[in-house]
């Protein structure tokens, strides 16, 4: 399997969504709207969830499954309304305590006129500033396409995991193609060289885990349920200004190995 | 309201004029003329670098390298810069990456895009990361991010304020998913920085846009641009491309983000000195410190 057909696969119709995943792996879930600011952004639903009989914050980006809830939903492309309502209830799992559980399938932050008239850039960056220091485990999981800015926006985690065929990726393979080549063509050579499966995001430090899709999805979300449920438990176990200091180092040390000192080049 | 004596003239009374100096060495030195893309005019190039690349017929802020900004707006002499060794690697086998860094190195005379240390203005002394345009449009991968969160982590140390000028066209695309890191990374110093009370003043020049918009360049205490600068997340041809429709005119420009509220101020690059050192000033501890730091 090419890294450009992962990609393919992380993008399937067939794939569950967010709420989907929700559904599999908690007893109950109650959504909780808007972000008190501006609107309600449909393209990401958050609220409470029951895991394992643990009460989380629980957020996910959603791309619709009808037709109609597809465009509703924006294909899972959100609004910097959805970025701050997702912060809003971040904010307030840490007043309560409660662990957070982010799910992300995205293509991206949406890239439209409304979406940079309101500050999309503003939103997302306030979310990777206060996340780094929200006083709460989180854990966030690539089910799905990891598409730039907008999916890291909700991956600022102690513990980032990865679906086996999800894709996280700073542009498309064919956006990185047509700027480079002029060429849309060429987004298999793209693919290939932007790390951007789980397999090749492994060894580079930026997941922690591969989440197997070796049976039915059914199972693989009943699965990760628990998984979730253990590893949030792991996460509370630890002293909070130790959980803190580790989400600091594990961002700053991304890509610290790959720069060269001195003056020799390449 | 830019013309050719914007150099002389304060904008409001209370606002003292601060004239920078200008450019020493000039960044087209090869030519006599330089045409001005905004309203076509051949300038002389001397005389245009007298007026620090701003077209004395229209007012069109030119983009400048980080040298010359730095020695424009900084201190005479106050300039150490900090981490002048650190090299990219193409570390993923990206067809042409290694090509590409060699042939940036080569015209830009840096070896990544943006230039990081200490300096003072007006005696304030601060931590500073100025982004150079002429290195692949200051795209932003590995070095950048080690580069800037050590300004923060440094600045965090030494109890200093920070000064950031952007420019950036995104992220690394041929540092793939690590170079989309880097904003997660940036931020956290950033983070720790302002929760020990450190001031941030970010400058947004032409272009900033993608990641380094959605992560440092937006998370300043005092957000500023440059006049006409092209401040968006995604640009104006992938937005068109989206939505298939044609933008209005001024759309993602800075005087767009100041009049929907992304932006505290717009200051023209004659009276950036004068600001920032005003807001330093304004911001100094008896102690000799600043903010709270
Ligand atoms: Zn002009």
């Amino acid at each position: 399997m090419g890294d450009f057909d992962r990609v393919l696969a992380a993008r399937s119709a067939e794939r569950p969504t967010g709420l989907q995943f929700f559904s599999a792996m908690f007893s109950e879930f109650m959504e909780l709207h808007g972000d008190r600011r501006f609107g309600d952004d449909p393209a990401i639903v958050g609220g409470i969830g029951r895991l394992n009989g643990m009460a989380v914050t629980a957020i996910c980006t959603e791309k619709g499954r009808t037709t109609r809830d597809k465009v509703r939903r924006n294909f899972g492309s959100a609004h910097p309304e959805g970025y701050r309502k997702a912060l809003r209830l971040m904010k307030q799992a840490e007043k309560f305590g409660r662990p957070i559980i982010c799910l992300i399938d995205t293509s991206g932050a949406f890239c439209g006129l409304e979406a940079e008239e309101r500050g999309q850039g503003q939103a997302i960056a306030e979310n990777l500033l206060e996340m780094m220091t929200l006083r709460v485990p989180i854990v966030s999981v690539i089910t799905g396409e990891g598409g730039s800015g907008g999916a890291l926006a909700l991956a600022v985690a102690d513990t980032v995991w990865m679906l086996e065929n999800g894709a996280y990726s700073v542009i498309s393979p064919e956006g990185c193609a047509s700027i480079l080549w002029k060429n849309a063509a060429e987004k298999e050579t793209a693919a290939e060289h932007l790390a951007l499966t789980a397999e090749k995001l492994l060894p580079l430090g930026i997941i922690d885990r591969i989440i197997a899709e070796d049976e039915p999805m059914e199972q693989v979300m009943k699965k990760l349920g628990c998984l979730l449920y253990q590893e949030v438990e792991r996460l509370r176990s630890i002293n909070i200004d130790d959980l803190l200091e580790a989400r600091y180092q594990r961002f700053r040390s991304m890509g610290t190995d790959k720069i060269q000192k001195g003056t020799e080049e390449l | 309201m830019l013309n050719g004596n914007i150099f002389k003239k304060a904008l409001n009374s209370l606002e003292e004029t601060g004239i920078l100096r200008p450019g020493a060495k000039p960044q087209t030195p090869d030519r006599l003329y330089i045409k001005c893309d905004a309203c076509k005019a051949m300038l002389l190039a001397d005389e245009l670098r007298e007026h620090l690349y701003v077209c004395p017929k229209c007012g069109a802020h030119m983009r400048i390298s980080a040298r010359d900004r730095i020695h424009m707006l900084f201190d005479e002499g106050s300039f150490q810069e900090w981490d002048a060794d650190l090299l990219a690697t193409d570390f993923l086998h990206f067809p042409g990456y290694p090509e590409k860094l060699a042939e940036y190195r080569e015209k830009s005379g840096e070896k990544d895009g943006v230039v990081t240390g200490l300096a003072s203005i007006g005696g304030h002394p601060c931590a500073i990361f100025v982004m150079d345009p002429g290195f692949m449009i200051g795209s932003m991968g590995t070095v950048i991010g080690e580069k800037i969160t050590r300004v923060f982590e440094r600045a965090a140390q030494q109890k200093l304020p920070v000064i950031g000028f952007t420019v950036s066209g995104g992220a690394r695309m041929q540092e793939g998913t690590t170079s989309l890191m880097q904003m997660a990374k940036v931020s956290g110093a950033v983070k720790r920085h302002s929760d020990q009370g450190g001031l941030y003043i970010a400058v947004l020049t032409d272009p900033t846009s993608g990641g380094v918009t959605a992560s440092f360049a937006m998370e300043a205490d005092v957000l500023m641009a440059e006049p006409g600068a092209l401040i968006a997340f995604a640009g104006p041809r992938v937005i068109e491309q989206t939505i298939h429709k044609k933008l209005p005119a001024g759309f993602q420009r800075a005087e767009f983000l100041l009049e929907h509220g992304f932006l505290d101020k717009i200051v023209t690059r004659d009276r950036l000195r004068v600001t920032l050192k005003r807001l330093l000033g304004y911001h100094r501890q008896e102690d000799g410190s600043y903010g709270r730091l």
